[in-house]
């Protein structure tokens, strides 16, 4: 109860922030299984692209979060887990289980999730090089549909060690799927990914 | 006819009011109901029947603006002085949303951006809403002024530092200062017409906005040489003359409803309209300077801006215009 009244309160709160738009470009929104990848500069990512989604597909669309940071404090825990359903991932290496068995998990219950592949928010415009997760997904789960998404504006609503953010329009633009090319590099796969990413800017 | 002035004028302000939102919105309801009948005629050929689906579109977004703006003054008018006030902040806020998202700042701005939506823009409705007239009129070009460049100073970045500065103080003084100018003429007291302000709000609106749509209009079908083509390729003196004229007139004809005489209320409007137009022609050169035709032309948006500004920018600037001169000229 609570967990639903705090997501309407969030998809309020960005909706007078941004606007919130979804911009469909390359494909519409659909209920089949799919991992949204995304440039990542802002904590307000993960709402920006969730708010973007229809009603429908946000129930089985879970993001990527990492373990260290989002359950440092009961609130951040209880936010990512009852409210965003997110998926926790463990970003030191320590342990000898794949960091990406949990994505797995839910892949295979047949989620959509939404990725961050540079791993971290960046400080500039350009998106960082794109960490090697996304093309083990595509390598283990070749069914499932992936889309690229850039999220535009959204370091100006609440750049890296604000706590207040302002109200500044942003946009989601969802583009063409793409697909792993039968024997392709792991780094050009990568490299095509981010430039699909990149080349949603200007669209 | 007399017999109706007569019975027109001996209403209460209230009753007076009333007849005029009742009778606005029968007006957009018969609108309405007319672009819906025309919506579902049927049509011979197919080239006439996508011509009128492409007027009715427009059409209809026009009617569904009108509707809006007629919403929002009757349950201002309705609910009292203060809901109005909230709900031009609001206007405000999203206007200056567009306008900051079109002209991107840095991160050092931050502390800068929080302050004028969350501390200006509320301050100086709250200072419109208690009647200090000396106090608002002067408290974002003087004291805002000097606080928001400060904060953008401690950010400690220098890089193109002034044109950040002018960019948010030139949005805030389109989009709070002009904006909340229009609720404020509800404060003003003409003596011998009390409870009838919201009457002057609509001249105002009303005046600006048949100004606009007749310089629109004129500018379509005259086809005149363009004055600076690089910033507007349709503004031209004749067509804002002409605007400004018929806005004009159309004030005078509604000077029933002001304290005024109708060579007043003609003075007054005409005032308001070239503000108005002129303050519209100069939010393109802006807009230019962005690169954009609209904030927010559909298609080619990046933003998700809904063109709101489009609409009110005349009005930011007319309204300040019009307060003032109306405030110094009448010593009200």
């Amino acid at each position: 109860m609570l967990a639903k009244m705090m997501s309407y309160f969030l998809l309020g709160l960005i909706r007078v922030l941004t606007g919130s738009q979804a911009r469909w470009h390359g494909c519409p929104p659909k209920a089949e299984q799919r991992i949204y990848f995304a440039n990542h500069q802002s904590h307000a990512d993960l709402v920006m692209i969730w708010a973007a989604l229809p009603k429908e597909l946000r129930s089985v669309t879970r993001a990527i979060a990492a373990k260290d940071y989002w359950t440092k404090t009961p609130f951040k825990q209880w936010l990512t887990s009852a409210v965003f359903n997110v998926i926790y991932v463990s970003r030191d290496r320590t342990s000898d289980e794949d960091p990406l068995e949990p994505l797995f998990d839910a892949l295979q219950n047949g989620d959509s999730i939404i990725l961050f592949p540079e791993g971290t928010r960046g400080f500039t415009g350009e998106p960082q090089p794109f960490k090697a997760g996304l093309y083990n997904l595509a390598l283990k789960f070749p069914d499932v549909v992936l889309v690229p998404a850039w999220i535009n504006n959204v370091q100006h609503v609440l750049p890296k060690g604000e706590v207040v953010p302002v109200p500044v329009l942003c946009s989601v633009t969802f583009g063409a799927p793409m697909q792993l090319g039968a024997g392709e590099d792991r780094r050009a796969f990568l490299e095509r990914a981010r430039a699909a990413v990149v080349a949603l800017r200007d669209v | 006819m007399f017999q109706m002035y007569y019975y027109l004028k001996n209403l209460s302000p209230t009753q007076q009011v009333g007849m005029l939102f009742v009778t606005i919105f029968g007006l957009l309801l018969l609108a309405s109901v007319g672009a819906f009948l025309l919506s579902v005629r049927e049509h011979a050929d197919e080239a006439r029947a996508d011509f009128w689906r492409k007027e009715l579109k427009s059409l209809d977004a026009m009617l569904r603006t009108s509707w809006l703006m007629v919403l929002v003054f009757w349950i201002g008018w309705a609910a009292g002085d203060w809901v109005a006030l909230t709900l031009f902040a609001i206007v405000s806020f999203f206007a200056l949303r567009e306008f900051l998202t079109l002209s991107p700042t840095r991160l050092g701005d931050h502390r800068s951006l929080v302050l004028a939506f969350f501390v200006v823009l509320p301050a100086q409705y709250a200072l419109v809403g208690g009647g200090h007239f000396d106090m608002f009129t002067v408290f974002i070009p003087v004291y805002v002024f000097l606080a928001l460049p400060l904060a953008s100073a401690l950010a400690n970045d220098p890089l193109r530092f002034l044109e950040r500065s002018a960019k948010l103080q030139w949005g805030i003084m389109v989009c709070i200062y002009g904006m909340s100018h229009v609720p404020a003429i509800l404060m003003l007291k003409f003596p011998g017409y009390e409870g009838r302000s919201a009457f002057m709000v609509f001249f105002l609106v009303a005046v600006v906005q048949v100004c606009m749509v007749t310089q629109h209009i004129a500018a379509q079908r005259m086809r005149r040489k363009p004055i600076a083509p690089a910033i507007s390729q349709s503004f031209n003196w004749d067509s804002w003359g002409l605007g400004v004229l018929v806005g004009s007139l159309f004030g005078a004809l509604l000077a029933g409803i002001t304290p005024w005489v109708p060579g007043t209320a003609f003075a007054a409007a005409f005032i308001a309209c070239s503000a108005g137009g002129l303050g519209h022609f100069v939010m393109k050169a802006l807009k230019r300077d962005r690169g954009i035709p609209n904030w927010g032309a559909e298609g080619q948006s990046v933003t998700g801006a809904g063109g709101l500004l489009d609409r009110v920018d005349a009005l930011c600037f007319a309204a300040p215009v019009f307060f003032h001169t109306t405030r110094w000229y009448f010593g009200v």
